[in-house]
């Protein structure tokens, strides 16, 4: 049961990590529209034929 | 409902209903395009993926042959819900406005040599509109991006200022059949942004928190006498302590600061026993941690944490869903004004920013319009609204020389204003304030509760210090955890939530049927309404007005008298007033001269001097004051609303105007009439017309000719005999009534004005969707009920227990967390409560199919 003194610091590390992970996409704007991207990839299939 | 009912079209009625002539219509015939009815003897129709569609009127034809021919049809394949009226568009040349430097200053920014503008774009009902705004605008020529928000309704759109102009882009999006506008509160965007992104980091703190600490809390739970060494026990003690560290210190902060909040206003909310709650189980577990003794509790305030977080974030979000689509009511001072270049001289008015106005000019506010700046009355004498500034309903007489506030509203007639503050200088960032007061307004039932709790939890702190000394005598290693479990279990989180998760969820769910609440008390009023009243015009008919016949007096052509009632009603935005145009418009026929001292009387009709003679229009009686007795009489046709026109000479004559019945309305009133609901029409029409339209709808309780002060008395009459009213509506005419009815709907095809003024916006103009309206306030009011209920009983059992010493922390979490997890699952019932959230016919399988995909993803 050894291992659990370098799991359970380990784990904490690991949510940090996590919790960063998010923090950076929230700031980029990741979470500003939640149904969009399920519409548009739906929708997506002509796209505008521009020049 | 039935899970099928959701696409079955709405039954046709049997014609044998109407007696009188030829039915006004054999099916219920929708509108392609909008779902509106469409009007006996229509002939718009536009071809769609090689399928001639029938359609409402010529604004629906434009919008969806523009959107076939720009290769969109799969728009309607994709669509959920019918696309908006398009019916009452602003004149396209009011758009020429934002190409302006100086109005464009407010929301316009240059990115890389392009411009960028933030827009909000009213009419979104589905993803479909998304994507074909999104396409449409991208594909004209000069525009580099474009992109919707799908919850905010906001457009990023930036362009090539030298080869297309803003305009063109705004004009682009009003021909495919919705509005753009620019966004002009940015910064008030941007904290609603920031306001977002902090609760959902402050949810996925205490979300991730709980998780976690749960993995280490399990453990200690299921491990067995022994088989865990102290070491490792106190290793995850101390693990569950770090990560409830940011929970308690960073996502608790709005109850903290709530609770302080409260303390220092010396009143006792419910943030003050969560905070309580909270804030001493974490020091007892803190001790117990590190003093090695008693039990811990990082797991139970981690959950009790994140479910209050849930529901308040889902809370915050369908606030913010429904203010958004009600969002271009909320600008306090308009962007355009009509200004008159050379007054007194001459009356001709070209169009300019509002701000761009400068003291000492002249602006001409025509009637149901904003006033743009701060000023004084030049001339004429008129009705202003002021609800916005002095929160009072009864609209101000205001005549020459009277000062009126930029931002305020005019009722009655259209005056003339010498500007004296205009831009920043008026009074508009007050306004705006007062109106974000309005909003924030709390329901009543809100309130209710709140006080309640206040009782409640000086009770549970009174039981939780009771407990603690009690036991203090007796058991002393025990007093201090029994406190704490008193203070958990009967934490009023169930309390709290029932009431605003319910409420909050219902107002999601109406405005996904078109229903949009501005005030928070709607939902709970609607469902214990017990009188309706309709206005006719617009509400029960379509609104739309058609002339059918125009009978000269003796001696006058036709084209005279449509020529001096169109110079009569020019100023109007009166139903009859549009159709009296629209109709002499095709004949060729416009308004003569200026009319001058032009006077509208609410409820009788529209006075002017025309060629210096007194002209009137309007009711018989009205124009029988000037031009004598005995005015010719309509010939025939009681549905036909005439209105006559006279001078001091005599009478001009008399034109018909008839108002087709909307096909929906039978089956609104039926519906209503089945649940026990007293109906009663009150319109400003003549009572032949209203007692034809009322009797096509079976309905015994009307009166035609109503003043809006006679609807205002009728309805006072009906609340003092104890009834509830709710008040449907759509025109300026109705804006008392609507607010003297504890619950006003209007029609979101109607006037602005009334529209500001209600608590419930059907923003479809369909009046099934109040059917889905009422039916949703009732379950919400049953449920709210339900979890009060539940909430009151589970804290008549657990207090006793947990105060006999029979509840631990733990338990009493586990309890606490139970009761407020039930109590959001039975708010989120009425989520799943969908029918009618697609009233078209499937057009195809695929097609359905992929719609109801969408619907499912939604």
């Amino acid at each position: 049961m050894d291992i659990l003194y370098l799991l359970i610091p380990l784990s904490l590390v690991l949510v940090f990590i996590i919790g960063a992970v998010f923090w950076v996409a929230l700031r980029g704007g990741q979470f500003d529209d939640l149904e969009g991207p399920a519409h548009r990839i739906l929708q997506d299939d002509d796209s505008p034929n521009r020049q | 409902m039935l899970p099928g009912a959701a696409n079955v079209p709405p039954v046709g009625h049997p014609e044998t209903r109407f007696d009188p002539g030829p039915p006004p219509f054999r099916e219920a015939a929708e509108c392609f395009h909008c779902g509106l009815p469409v009007p006996v003897g229509s002939r718009f129709t536009a071809m769609i993926d090689g399928e001639p569609r029938v359609m409402c009127c010529a604004g629906c034809q434009a919008v969806a042959q523009t959107i076939a021919a720009g290769g969109f049809e799969s728009y309607y394949r994709d669509r959920t819900t019918f696309a908006p009226s398009t019916s009452g568009e602003s004149a396209p040349d009011e758009l020429a406005i934002y190409d302006l430097p100086e109005v464009q200053r407010g929301f316009v920014r240059e990115v890389d040599g392009a411009l960028e503008a933030s827009l909000l774009l009213q009419g979104i009902t589905c993803a479909a509109c998304i994507w074909l705004n999104e396409q449409h605008v991208a594909r004209l020529p000069g525009v580099l991006a474009m992109e919707v928000n799908y919850t905010t309704h906001r457009a990023r759109v930036r362009w090539d200022p030298q080869r297309i102009l803003l305009s063109e882009i705004l004009r682009a999006v009003q021909a495919i059949g919705y509005r753009a506008f620019p966004a002009s509160n940015a910064g008030a965007e941007e904290a609603r942004k920031r306001e977002n992104r902090a609760a959902l980091w402050r949810l996925f703190v205490a979300g991730f928190g709980m998780m976690q600490v749960m993995m280490y809390a399990v453990p200690t739970y299921l491990a067995g006498a022994g088989t865990m060494s102290d070491d490792i026990a106190q290793l995850m003690r101390i693990a569950g302590f770090v990560l409830t560290v940011p929970v308690v210190f960073y996502a608790c902060a709005p109850f903290f600061r709530g609770a302080w909040r409260d303390f220092t206003l010396r009143r006792l909310g419910m943030d003050v026993p969560i905070a309580l709650g909270i804030g001493v189980s974490f020091a007892a577990s803190v001790i117990a941690t590190f003093g090695g003794r008693g039990e811990v509790y990082f797991d139970s305030i981690t959950m009790f944490v994140f479910f209050l977080l849930t529901g308040r974030y889902l809370e915050q979000r369908a606030r913010q869903r429904a203010a958004v689509s009600l969002e271009y009511l909320d600008r306090a001072l308009p962007l355009s004004a009509h200004r008159l270049t050379r007054y007194p001289i001459s009356r001709d008015s070209d169009t300019v920013p509002a701000v761009s106005l400068r003291p000492g000019e002249f602006v001409l506010v025509a009637p149901g319009e904003t006033v743009p700046a701060d000023g004084r009355v030049a001339e004429g004498e008129t009705e202003i609204d002021e609800s916005l500034l002095t929160g009072e309903s009864v609209p101000a007489p205001k005549s020459k020389g009277a000062t009126l506030v930029g931002g305020s509203v005019n009722r009655l007639n259209a005056v003339v204003l010498e500007v004296q503050h205009a831009g920043d200088d008026t009074r508009a960032s007050h306004i705006r304030r007062l109106t974000d007061r309005a909003a924030s307004q709390r329901p009543r039932i809100v309130e209710l509760t709140d006080r309640i709790a206040g009782w409640f939890v000086a009770g549970v702190l009174a039981c939780a210090g009771a407990a603690a000394l009690w036991w203090a005598a007796v058991e002393p290693a025990r007093a201090l955890w029994i406190a704490v479990a008193v203070l958990v279990v009967t934490c009023p989180c169930a309390l709290s939530l029932a009431t605003p998760t319910a409420l909050a969820i219902s107002v999601g769910a109406l405005a996904r049927r078109g229903a949009v609440a501005t005030r928070g008390h709607a939902v709970e009023t609607l469902a214990r309404v017990t009188h309706f009243v309709f206005d006719k015009t617009g509400t029960l008919t379509q609104g739309r007005l058609s002339l059918t016949s125009v009978q000269p007096s003796a001696g006058l052509t036709r084209g005279e008298l449509l020529a001096s009632a169109c110079t009569l009603e020019q100023g109007s935005e009166h139903p009859l007033a549009c159709a009296l145009r629209a109709a002499a418009a095709e004949e060729g026929v416009g308004a003569r001269t200026a009319a001058t001292h032009m006077r509208n009387v609410a409820g009788c009709g529209v006075e002017a001097r025309l060629d210096g003679q007194l002209h009137r229009i309007g009711t018989r009686s009205f124009v029988a004051q000037i031009a004598g007795e005995d005015g010719p009489a309509p010939a025939g046709d009681a549905g036909a609303t005439p209105v006559w026109v006279g001078s001091e000479r005599g009478w001009l004559g008399v034109l018909r105007f008839r108002d087709e019945l909307r096909p929906d309305a039978i089956e609104l009133l039926d519906e209503l009439k089945g649940q026990g609901k007293h109906v009663v029409i009150l319109s400003g029409d003549v009572p032949d017309a209203v007692e034809f339209v009322a009797r096509q709808l079976g309905v015994t309780d009307f009166a035609g000719g109503c003043s809006p002060e006679a609807k205002h008395a009728r309805v006072q009459a009906l609340q003092a005999g104890g009834a509830v009213v709710a008040m449907v509506g759509d025109g300026v005419n109705d804006a008392p009534v609507l607010a003297q009815a504890q619950v006003s709907i209007a029609m979101g095809t109607g006037a602005v004005l009334s529209q500001a003024r209600s608590d419930l916006v059907l923003l479809s103009g369909r009046l099934p969707a109040l059917l889905d309206a009422i039916r949703i306030s009732r379950r919400t009011l049953r449920i709210v009920r339900e979890n009060l209920a539940w909430a009151v009983a589970y804290n008549v059992v657990a207090l006793p227990l947990a105060m006999a010493g029979f509840v631990t922390p733990w338990l009493a979490g586990i309890g606490m967390a139970g009761s407020s997890l039930l109590v959001v699952l039975n708010a989120l019932r009425l989520v799943g409560d969908s029918p009618g959230a697609s009233r078209l016919a499937p057009q195809g399988p695929a097609a359905s199919s992929r719609a109801s995909r969408l619907v499912a993803r939604a």
